[in-house]
């Protein structure tokens, strides 16, 4: 198949997609149901049951090792290259079941992007970090459409006035806020529906904190994103829907608001409340 | 924090024995010290000790003594009767001319003897560096012209001061007529000691004055160029599938172990190895560089997996993470990021373990390449030496001036294993990343 081929298969299911949702409003872009994950013989996940809502944040909190990253791991399948691990249940994004055999995870990763808890940028020029994955999706037909593309990302993650006259120097040379930025422009570039983060500012100081958290808010407008945090304040800040997690269980979701000034649960109150975790 | 100061007064009973325990333990480092700075001051004695014989003993290798004679290019010599053809150029007697010359200069020896001591002053070689004169110059031919040809082994070591003249003459190699023989030469400025360009350009010759290590220089290359050839694609690609792709199960443990193992096998095994096969069954050319290289390549294969292996685990899964999570495919992943980012430490060790076939020298001898052979090898199927069963040879010869022809060739191959191994160092610096 040729590049201009895979390309217009490409702009034809986005195409195809984009109505799809746009006759029949789905409320629920990602759903979780029974999910039940284990390392080995321990079990990490017990049936959790999580809808995740189109264009919101959803936040997932929770005290070291309940599973939070564990479920967001599951939701572009990263967690396929550990060996030892194993998904039961189902996690549908826009109604496909992303585990059955018929999924390529490849093009499920492409549709759900993920930003890591410590910058990771490749080793390369800033423009080939944000070009790598239109690149290797054939996304862009010539050089053009490819600065285009780089530009536009860079832009949404609010990088490109840093950035745009040293589009030829590493990643790796920009601070740490900068480089969780470029990440971000990285994994906007293909053009995802969904966008994870594992706890996307632990690693960095309060000033690039807040410009990240403000950038969430505005990428929310564009797309589905999953947060991992540690932070409860962050989570009040960032999100509308709050998932608590606790020993693998999901023992609460809702409202954001509802979640921090109501929770139904014990175990949440004493949570947010900073009794435990 | 603040618990810092109590717990020091709990330490110890009394300031006394707390500073006594404090300079017992300062003084224990600096025992510690002296161990290690000795250590390594012993190593680098024996290192100078080692590498100051090894070039005092091949220095004088590298100057040759020439001697001016006024030859007269005999017509009936070089062309009986008129003909001129290139077959009896290549049997005429060269040699005889020179011969001719030195008699004609010393015309006072007569006796049979002393005539063979006086024809022996130059090397028994020079006939093919006149035929190689008339050739270019045919009108040569009927002239004389004073040429300088290279000396015998025994006259070249007296001229270098590497025989001493006041032993008796009959434990000395060289006779006094011979010494007599010299000093008037050299008083007529007809001895010279010049820079062995042949040591450099010829191949190996039963005669010392003679004798170069381009021969095995070449087959040296010829073999390194298959090692690689054969381990780098097979090492290289043998290591990512089992670092990146291979299941982990019992098999893979298995293989694991045998190349570990491998990497420990002594080289005369392998030897053995590709004189069963290679020669044996397959019946591929003895001596040939192309054989010498598919048994380093065996012995070298192990080494760069290894290493390969260790480089691509050094890769932080931080970047495997990136390229999946933008939808890379495993072998995107692998090709893209991963292989690239270890290639400065696979290419390091590959030029380390090249480094290591370049000396080798057991396996090569079970192979044939131990052979006399005086031709450069032009390709991998020509009869060839290397580097190091050159040294093993020419310490192995009788002739006292091949004594300097070894150091001069050990130097040759620490030259050739000193820049391979800075040429590793350097890429490492180069491409040295910073996570």
């Amino acid at each position: 198949m040729s590049v201009a081929e895979m390309v217009a298969e490409t702009m034809a299911e986005q195409v195809g997609r984009d109505e799809a949702a746009a006759s029949t409003p789905r409320q629920s872009k990602v759903v979780g149901r029974d999910v039940n994950v284990f390392y080995g013989d321990k079990q990490a996940l017990f049936d959790v049951n999580l809808d995740i809502p189109e264009n919101q944040v959803t936040s997932l909190i929770g005290p070291s090792g309940c599973g939070k990253s564990t479920f967001l791991r599951c939701i572009n399948r990263m967690n396929d290259v550990i060996d030892i691990c194993r998904i039961e249940g189902t996690i549908e994004v826009d109604g496909q079941d992303i585990y059955s055999p018929s999924i390529d995870v490849v093009e499920l990763r492409a549709r759900v992007g993920m930003v890591f808890q410590k910058p990771n940028p490749f080793p390369k020029s800033i423009y080939d970090n944000v070009a790598y994955g239109p690149r290797i999706h054939g996304q862009a037909r010539d050089r053009s459409e490819l600065d285009n593309i780089v530009q536009t990302s860079l832009e949404k993650a609010g990088l490109w006035d840093e950035v745009k006259d040293r589009l030829a120097e590493p990643g790796t040379s920009l601070s740490g806020g900068q480089q969780q930025r470029l990440c971000i422009a990285r994994a906007i570039a293909v053009n995802p529906e969904v966008i994870l983060m594992d706890e996307p500012c632990s690693a960095l100081d309060p000033i690039a904190t807040a410009r990240i958290e403000e950038l969430i808010d505005e990428l929310r407008e564009r797309f589905t994103i999953v947060i991992v945090t540690h932070s409860m304040q962050q989570a009040a800040r960032v999100s509308q829907r709050t998932a608590f997690f606790h020993l693998g269980v999901l023992v609460e979701e809702g409202d954001t608001d509802q979640i921090f000034t109501n929770p139904k649960d014990k175990r949440t109150q004493d949570y947010i409340t900073g009794r435990f975790g | 924090m603040t618990d810092i100061s109590p717990r020091r007064v709990r330490l110890g009973a009394s300031d006394e024995q707390a500073a006594a325990r404090l300079k017992k333990r300062y003084a224990a480092e600096r025992r510690f010290r002296a161990y290690g700075m000795t250590a390594i001051g012993t190593g680098v004695l024996i290192l100078i000790t080692l590498l100051s014989s090894i070039v005092l003993q091949g220095l004088p290798a590298f100057h040759q003594t020439y001697i001016g004679l006024d030859v007269y290019f005999d017509p009936d010599v070089i062309q009986p009767g008129g003909d001129m053809s290139p077959q009896t150029m290549q049997t005429a007697d060269f040699q005889s001319l020179a011969r001719s010359a030195l008699y004609h200069r010393f015309p006072d020896v007569t006796e049979r003897r002393a005539k063979r001591r006086l024809a022996r002053l130059i090397s028994s070689g020079t006939d093919s560096a006149l035929r190689d004169l008339v050739r270019a110059d045919p009108s040569l031919v009927g002239q004389t012209a004073t040429v300088w040809l290279v000396s015998s082994d025994d006259i070249d070591m007296l001229v270098k001061g590497l025989i001493d003249r006041n032993v008796p003459e009959t434990d000395r190699r060289v006779k006094d007529d011979e010494v007599r023989w010299v000093d008037a030469l050299s008083q007529e400025d007809r001895v010279e000691t010049r820079f062995n360009v042949p040591f450099f350009t010829s191949g190996d010759s039963r005669e010392p004055e003679l004798a170069g290590i381009w021969g095995a220089t070449t087959g040296s290359f010829l073999t390194l160029i298959v090692t690689l050839l054969m381990s780098f694609p097979v090492g290289v690609l043998a290591a990512v599938y089992l670092e990146e792709f291979a299941p982990k199960n019992r098999w893979t443990d298995l293989i694991e172990v045998n190349i570990n193992n491998l990497a420990a096998v002594p080289s005369i095994v392998f030897g053995l190895l590709g004189l069963t096969v290679f020669l044996g069954f397959f019946g591929l050319p003895r001596s040939a560089p192309l054989v010498g290289g598919m048994v380093l390549a065996l012995m070298t294969l192990p080494t760069i997996i290894i290493v390969t292996r260790a480089a691509l685990s050094a890769i932080p899964p931080s970047i495997r993470e990136a390229a999946l999570g933008v939808g890379a495919s495993h072998l995107q992943v692998v090709t893209h990021h991963v292989v690239p980012l270890a290639m400065p430490g696979i290419l390091t060790g590959t030029i380390i373990g090249m480094a290591r076939a370049l000396g080798e020298t057991a396996p090569l001898l079970m192979i044939g390449m131990v052979a006399f052979i005086v031709d450069i090898p032009g390709s991998v199927t020509d009869p060839a030496t290397v580097l190091p069963v050159q040294i093993y040879l020419w310490a192995d010869s009788p002739e006292r001036a091949f004594v300097a022809k070894t150091s001069a060739a050990i130097m040759v191959l620490l030259g050739f294993l000193i820049f391979m191994n800075a040429l590793a160092v350097l890429l490492r610096r180069r491409f040295e990343r910073r996570w």
